[in-house]
């Protein structure tokens, strides 16, 4: 979820319209229409193969598109390769140009616009101490660690004051730990700049911590676009909730504007959906679990196989005996389930959405 | 040691002491007591026979051997058709990698390309001397056809067995030697360094001056470095081709091992090896150094 | 990349590449047509000198013996350096880097002055072990070191070799067993890679076989160089082509291999 922190409005907007690109017979993007606010992080995620890496690309110009517009605050530059865009990037390995020191790394575009030593030195300086390095000029790419090689070459981006910072999947590569904390501090820079943000993921965590919204794709289209808290709470297809968290698919039945699970009646996100058989959506913090009336059979009674510790909360898997499924609450809550417990399931009257196939589970 | 009993403990890389030690030396003496014969011993042999003066004692008498005037010009002429076939075989053979690396990676043109590179810059010699004659003497394929259309290439007398054709069938097995060394640094380039260089506003030429080059050049200079060591200890390819001796080096040590005067002067053949072996030496060491920095780079 | 930029480069490529093609195609193209020659200029090709090859018992005897060689020498690189290797990354770490010092130090001494000290080494193998060609072998293991070393250090390097031999010892397997059921069947293409380089080094070897009046494959082309150039060529130019099936044989074949070694992870 975003922090709330007062943004500097420098920013430019940029508009994708109607973006394509293929690779012969294969569509890598099809007709991509998103518009970024001035001063916007916008994260783009969704699993490999879904083109956000490509929209990236064609914002960036290192490739050309088949089709479509960009425009950089009114100014098309659909027609201009990367080096006359004034974008900068970061990404995901061998950021770093390995025969120059931190220092010389984040100066080069300065060197290629002829500022003078002073006035490299200075702004590579301000830049190193903005992502919290400046004892670290002199060292060399293999000298660094992987959070820190990515930190310079955020820094080497921002230093020719781009109008647009795009990262392609910039943690990907790191250590669990290492990405929480770069991340916050990737957004903690980008909101003290204000410069408008374009970051690529397939990490659904890393999106909704620090994106203003959140792009899902697949197939080269945009699934759903809005802030994380609705991408999260109010899917908008089967795809982006199982994508985004976790999922139970429960079968049940379509009628008359609701679905019946296992005797439980649930609203419809889709109240006009088509009567019959169906899997309803449910989160695993939409499903509690209790212990009276667990004695007896019923078709929400089962015994938790699995607990989980995740920390503040914890994850119990319940075995329905035909169906397994996934609750989640606070950690204290789940102390008095453990497994083998017989317990019985409560599903929150959450409007739910419906999927129709039998289709295989996402890959996240 | 083995406390624990386990015999997993046996392979850990631990240093070893007490009776362990005369153990695992015993499993690599097979290894050192060959090389010490066959590589160690003919080195000592050579060191040891060329700082023997003839009276038995330790002297430098056999290098005076080296500068007469005819070995003298033996050891320029190698030098200077290595140098210059290491740096045309370089210049070339980088820019055959440059166009190899740059397409398929486990498509045929790079296989085929790289197979016949390394039976090329390996196999060479012999082979390599009649391929040009075949080529290029007087009866040879490319000099009858040119001259069936009014072009004569040896208007001034045959220059095949001189420094020039030397160093054209040099160049010959340099250009895939150099494809052969440099490619791994070649391959070593990651598309993001151009990438950054383009976003952040750079153009080719930038890229080459700024990126490419610096990363590039000590592995060109260290393959130079290696073509020119690979030229200068060649011996098969003039044996073949200049049958009646020649002005170079490895053949002035093949007339010394030959020769009746030798036998009873076995000094002056081994200071000349020794002298050899110390200008390659000093070259690969120097190779080895720029190959340390390049893969550190570019692995 | 964009269009124009490709474009560029495809244009370099085909230029370079046709014309280092020429370059590299012709003397091989002459030696065929040269090998092809009919007695005058006038008459029919003919491959008189290559069949000349089997009727020169010089060259037949080169061949056998450089076969021999190569398969001596391969195989005896193989006994001595691989063991070697495994050892010392097992037991014995800290002289793994002199051990790599002396497997390239051949790099560094010419084979034209390598021979100077192995004549009096030779002499007396000669006299008190044998006087066949095949104790040429010795010298060319020496030889073969530096490329079969690079070759083998890359394939240990790519298997886990620590862990894969102590599950075996610990599973009770000798260190026989390992080597022969556990290290070899993981290296196919580092081995296949090892072996061709030195068969393709023993092959081409003129210098040592030369100075030490032994009579090898290119020792015997040389010779009959002098004497009938089409048959000579014709050898030249066959054992360049065969070495150069040969190796695109071993890029096919451990591309496979590699394919071979891969399995998939398993899918949660």
């Amino acid at each position: 979820m975003a922090t709330e922190t007062t943004r500097n409005q420098a920013g430019v907007e940029v508009r994708m319209e109607n973006l394509s690109r293929r690779y012969g017979p294969v569509i890598a993007l099809n007709q991509l229409n998103l518009t970024m606010a001035p001063g916007e992080l916008v994260a783009l995620l969704g699993p490999s193969g879904c083109g956000k890496t490509t929209a990236l690309r064609l914002v960036a110009g290192l490739e050309e598109s088949d089709g479509g517009r960009v425009v950089f605050g009114g100014k098309d530059v659909t027609g201009l390769p990367a080096s006359k865009r004034d974008v900068g990037m970061v990404f995901q390995a061998y950021s770093l140009f390995p025969h120059m020191t931190a220092m010389q790394n984040v100066a080069f575009g300065l060197t290629l616009r002829h500022k003078t030593a002073d006035e490299r030195r200075r702004r590579a300086g301000e830049m190193l101490e903005l992502v919290g390095l400046s004892g670290f000029a002199d060292r060399y790419a293999s000298q660094l660690s992987g959070g820190q090689q990515q930190r310079v070459a955020l820094a080497r981006a921002l230093a020719i004051e781009p109008t647009v910072l795009l990262l392609d999947e910039p943690l990907s590569a790191l250590d669990a730990k290492v990405r929480s904390r770069l991340r916050d501090e990737i957004r903690r820079v980008q909101l003290e700049i204000g410069i408008t943000t374009l970051f690529v993921t397939h990490d659904q965590e890393e999106a909704l911590a620090i994106a203003d919204r959140v792009g899902v794709m697949q197939s080269g289209h945009l699934e759903q676009l809005g802030p994380p808290t609705e991408i999260y709470a109010r899917p908008a297809t089967p795809f982006v909730a199982e994508f985004v968290g976790l999922t139970n698919r429960l079968p049940g039945d379509v009628k008359n504007g609701t679905v019946e699970v296992r005797g439980t009646r649930l609203p419809l996100v889709q109240p006009d959906a088509p009567q019959g058989p169906a899997i309803a959506l449910v989160r695993p913090e939409a499903v509690s679990l209790s212990t009276d009336g667990a004695t007896s059979d019923g078709p929400l009674v089962g015994t938790v196989i699995a607990v989980a510790f995740l920390g503040a909360t914890s994850r119990v898997t319940v075995d329905l005996g035909d169906l397994t499924v996934i609750a989640q609450m606070p950690t204290s809550t789940a102390a008095s389930t453990p497994a083998g417990t017989r317990v019985r399931l409560d599903l929150r009257s959450d409007p739910v959405l419906i999927a129709r196939e039998e289709k295989d589970s996402v890959d996240a | 040691m083995t406390a624990a009993g386990s015999p997993a403990l046996d392979t850990a890389a631990r240093p070893t002491r007490g009776g362990r030690l005369s153990l695992s030396w015993l499993g690599v003496a097979p290894f050192f007591v060959y090389v010490g014969v066959f590589l160690l011993l003919p080195t000592a042999i050579i060191v040891i026979g060329s700082l023997t003066g003839p009276g038995g004692g330790v002297s430098l008498a056999n290098f005076a051997g080296i500068d007469k005037p005819f070995m003298l010009k033996a050891l320029s002429l190698s030098l200077s058709v290595s140098a210059v076939s290491a740096v045309a075989g370089a210049c070339f053979g980088a820019l055959l990698a440059y166009a190899v690396v740059t397409g398929n990676p486990n498509g045929m043109l790079r296989r085929s390309i790289m197979s016949a590179s390394g039976v090329l810059a390996q196999f060479g010699g012999v082979a390599l001397a009649f391929a040009f004659i075949a080529t290029i003497s007087t009866v040879g394929f490319v000099t009858v056809f040119l001259k069936d259309h009014g072009i004569d290439i040896y208007p001034n007398g045959v220059w095949l067995y001189d420094a020039p054709g030397i160093t054209l069938i040099y160049v010959y097995f340099q250009i895939p030697l150099m494809v052969l060394v440099f490619l791994p640094a070649l391959d070593g380039i990651r598309p993001q360094w151009r990438e950054a260089t383009e976003s952040l506003g750079g153009s080719t030429w930038h890229y080459w001056r700024y990126v490419a080059g610096p990363l590039l050049a000590p592995a060109f200079l260290g393959c130079t470095l290696l073509l020119f060591a690979n030229a200068f200890s060649a011996y098969a390819t003039i044996s073949a081709l200049l049958t009646n001796g020649g002005s170079y080096v490895p053949l002035q040590v093949q007339a010394l091992l030959t020769s009746e005067t030798e036998q009873s002067q076995p000094g002056l053949a081994q200071a000349l090896a020794l002298s050899m072996i110390l200008i390659v030496v000093i070259v690969m060491t120097l190779y080895a150094l720029l190959q340390r920095r390049t893969t550190r780079w570019l692995r | 990349m964009n269009r124009s930029r490709r474009l560029k480069l495809r244009i370099f490529r085909t230029v370079v590449l046709l014309l280092m093609g020429a370059f590299f195609l012709v003397p091989i193209g002459a030696m065929l047509e040269f090998s092809t020659r009919g007695n005058s200029v006038t008459s029919p090709r003919t491959l008189e000198a290559w069949v000349q090859i089997a009727q020169t018992p010089g060259l037949v005897k080169g061949i056998v013996t450089s076969l021999q060689l190569a398969v001596i020498t391969s195989l005896g690189m193989l006994a001595l350096l691989l063991p070697t290797m495994v050892w010392v990354r097992l037991r014995l770490p800290q002289i793994s880097r002199i051990v790599e010092f002396i497997c390239l130090l051949p790099l560094t001494v010419p084979a034209i002055a390598l021979v100077v000290g192995l004549k009096p080494l030779y002499i007396w193998i000669n006299i008190n072990v044998t006087p066949s060609v095949l104790a040429l072998a010795f010298a060319y293991l020496i030889l073969v070191l530096p490329y079969s070393y690079r070759s083998l250090d890359a394939g240990l390097a790519a298997i886990d070799l620590k862990t894969l031999s102590e599950a075996a010892r610990s599973l009770g397997a000798g260190w026989g067993t390992v080597m022969w059921r556990i290290v070899i069947p993981n290296m196919p293409s580092a081995i296949l890679n090892a072996m061709l380089l030195s068969v393709a080094l023993v092959l081409g070897e003129y210098t040592v076989a030369n100075l030490l009046n032994f009579q090898n494959l290119q020792v015997e082309v040389a010779y009959v160089g002098l004497v009938n150039a089409g048959t000579s060529i014709a050898v030249a130019v066959g054992a360049l082509l065969l070495a150069f099936v040969l190796l695109m044989v071993l890029t096919l074949v451990g591309g496979r291999l590699q394919q071979q070694n891969y399995v998939p992870g398993q899918r949660a």
